[in-house]
């Protein structure tokens, strides 16, 4: 007990102390001092936020561009969904789905300049998906006609009209590697041969479809009714249904409502995360442990500094520490107005952060994407992680602040208040 | 009330051992007003910092009140500082961001009062020492003479069994210096007890004994008119 209240003495008297020194230390060491603690905390959240951001501006392209929030698919050694209109039927009957758009798929070759081609010259030749599509169901799913860079898009009623994948058209990808093929000299308006099995068909550009997402910019759209007699189905049955969910459903509940529903006897019915390549969730994860690893090498260089930041400040009052000590004040005491000092600079530092964190960087960051070459970059900083990690900083900056006072602390009185060594 | 018997201090320096004190007995009692005097050199700080416990002789033994005080821990003696010593030092020692009132009240902090108990406290040593209108001034916009009446209020806010003080005007002009020794002289009218290193004799004349150290050893203890009269 007498323990206990000499703790709670010396902690109060620390705190008169360190607030003392807070308030009426220079402007300019404090804001210094602060400035660092938020380029620290920025440092622990940002970068490792970046680097899951890259991968997750994927991942939320891909959900919002193309699978949606629920995808269901072919099973593995079927050609296309058996049933498709009775599980349509079921999907409409399901309150939680806002909409959802069934697709036609076909593996398809596209040529172009095939009227100027001579006899010896090589074709020029594209493989691609040929996808078949509502154009009003796709777009209020996927928004498809927003990444039409060129042209316009789908209408019902269009004929032998289509849009192409910029992956697929050189002008957009001018990549020269050996097997990779892209169309030359090929924009809208340009006819071009879309060859299905042994069907081939001329049809024009009508539009021009550009996005980070592979899926939907190395691919060939065109309206469902045109496919299904191009692929000779007209038993009805699709390819892939992407589902869009209302707002704040959670897509693993559905996903198991239509399962429930015995729709996976006939397809594969999936999250969005479900659906994930196993590559791309792998990449996530490293990425994830890169941050981490940063984000540490950020923890100790912060902890350095604090450090001697505190042990020159105790340093250069080794004089004051001595003369509290002379007078009666306790080491534990002096060395608990250190540890405060260190915490209100971690705090301040993470408080800042915060702010700009949320008030500005995420929202800038969502709103102007970082263009990387392969998707569009976020800032992913999940509250839960971020205070973690502030848990972290405050702890490493209070061990950081403790040693160093009580170094100087441990020292001799007398020799502190002479000023000798 | 204190005993100090066979004190010996030395020090290493890069010439070798120092023996700065070298075998001094002395005693005070309750309510007395000592002052120690010797050159430059002679010992009487290190003296001063034996007996109050911020440094630890090679030899000797000092009893306070019937204490060992030597066998406490660094702790005990932070503590025992703080309950029954109060110190002034030659350059004030205050704490640069406190203000008057905070250095004054600081040790009373420490000791576990509340905060409006040990701010009426220190502010009645303040009145004491006539500085109670610079109570909320910070050291720096104080005078030397100032200061060292803070450094009294606040060694003297906790009631000291004993009063160190070295060399307290040694840095200040004529002027405070009296003003300081008027206060010393009225403190130990209340009854403190004082033990005051100095080496201006006109100061020392307000005590009412003399301990003369030369060379590591006393040389003279006694009444301080018989030095006057000498």
């Amino acid at each position: 007990m007498k323990r206990l209240s000499r703790f709670f003495l010396n902690a109060r008297i620390g705190f008169f102390l360190a607030i003392r020194q807070l308030s009426r230390a220079s402007l300019w060491t404090n804001g210094l001092i602060v400035f660092v603690m938020v380029l620290t905390f920025l440092n622990l959240v940002v970068v490792s936020g970046i680097l899951v951001g890259l991968i997750q501006g994927s991942v939320d392209d891909t959900r919002k561009q193309f699978t949606a929030d629920v995808v269901v698919s072919t099973l593995p050694d079927k050609k296309y969904i058996e049933n498709s209109q009775n599980i349509l039927g079921i999907l409409d009957t399901i309150p939680e789905i806002e909409s959802y758009t069934a697709r036609y798929s076909e593996g398809a070759s596209l040529e172009a300049n095939y009227l100027t081609r001579r006899d010896k010259d090589k074709p020029d030749i594209a493989g691609t998906d040929l996808i078949g599509v509502n154009p009003v169901a796709e777009d209020a799913v996927t928004d498809l006609s927003s990444l039409v860079v060129e042209g316009s898009y789908l209408s019902p009623g269009d004929v032998d009209q289509i849009l192409v994948g910029s992956f697929l058209l050189a002008q957009y990808n001018p990549v020269e590697a050996p097997g990779f093929e892209a169309l030359e000299n090929v924009g809208v308006g340009t006819k071009i041969r879309l060859k299905v099995g042994e069907v081939t068909r001329e049809v024009t550009v009508k539009g021009i479809v550009d996005t980070k997402v592979d899926e939907v910019s190395r691919r060939v759209y065109m309206v469902d009714t045109q496919v299904r007699s191009f692929i000779g189905r007209t038993d009805g049955n699709v390819d892939q249904v992407s589902i869009r969910l209302k707002d704040g459903v959670d897509p693993a509940v559905v996903r198991d409502e239509i399962l429930r529903s015995g729709v996976g006897n006939d397809a594969k019915v999936q999250t969005f995360e479900d659906a994930l390549p196993q590559f791309l969730k792998d990449i996530i994860a490293t990425f994830g442990l890169l941050g981490s690893v940063f984000s540490s090498v950020g923890l100790v260089v912060s902890s350095i500094t604090i450090f001697i930041v505190i042990f020159i400040n105790a340093l250069t009052r080794r004089k004051f520490i001595g003369i509290l000590k002379g007078i009666g004040v306790t080491g534990r005491a002096i060395e608990f107005s250190y540890v405060f000092q260190s915490i209100f600079y971690a705090v301040i530092g993470s408080v800042i952060g915060l702010l700009l964190l949320y008030l500005v960087l995420v929202p800038a960051i969502a709103a102007n994407p970082i263009d990387f070459p392969f998707s569009d970059g976020i800032l992913v900083a999940p509250l839960g992680e971020t205070f973690a990690r502030i848990g972290l900083l405050v702890f490493a900056t209070l061990i950081a602040g403790y040693i160093p006072a009580r170094m100087i602390v441990q020292k001799n009185t007398l020799n502190s208040i002479l000023g000798r060594n | 009330m204190i005993t100090v018997t066979g004190l010996k201090r030395s020090f290493k320096t890069a010439a070798g051992e120092t023996h700065v004190l070298k075998g001094i007995d002395f005693s005070a009692e309750s309510g007395e007003f000592v002052a120690v005097m010797g050159r430059s050199g002679a010992g009487k700080s290190t003296f001063l910092y034996q007996i109050s416990l911020l440094d630890e002789p090679n030899e000797g033994s000092i009893v306070i009140d019937g204490r060992d005080a030597l066998s406490m821990s660094a702790e005990e003696k932070t503590r025992y500082r703080l309950n029954t010593f109060g110190f002034v030092f030659q350059d004030y020692a205050l704490l640069p961001e406190l203000t008057a009132l905070e250095n004054v009240a600081l040790p009373l902090l420490m000791q576990g009062l509340q905060r409006a108990t040990a701010y009426e406290k220190a502010l009645d040593a303040l009145v004491r020492v006539r500085l109670d209108h610079r109570s909320g001034n910070v050291p720096s916009q104080l005078s030397g003479g100032e200061q060292q009446r803070v450094a009294i209020a606040r060694a003297v806010s906790h009631n000291p069994a004993i009063l160190f003080a070295d060399e307290p005007t040694a840095n200040l002009d004529n002027e405070s210096s009296l003003a300081v020794l008027a206060i010393f002289e009225e403190l130990h009218e209340a009854g403190q007890t004082i033990i005051m290193v100095t080496h201006e004799e006109e100061f020392a004349a307000a005590a009412k004994r003399l301990v003369k150290i030369d060379d590591g050893r006393v040389i003279y203890d006694g009444p301080m008119t018989l030095v006057r009269t000498k």
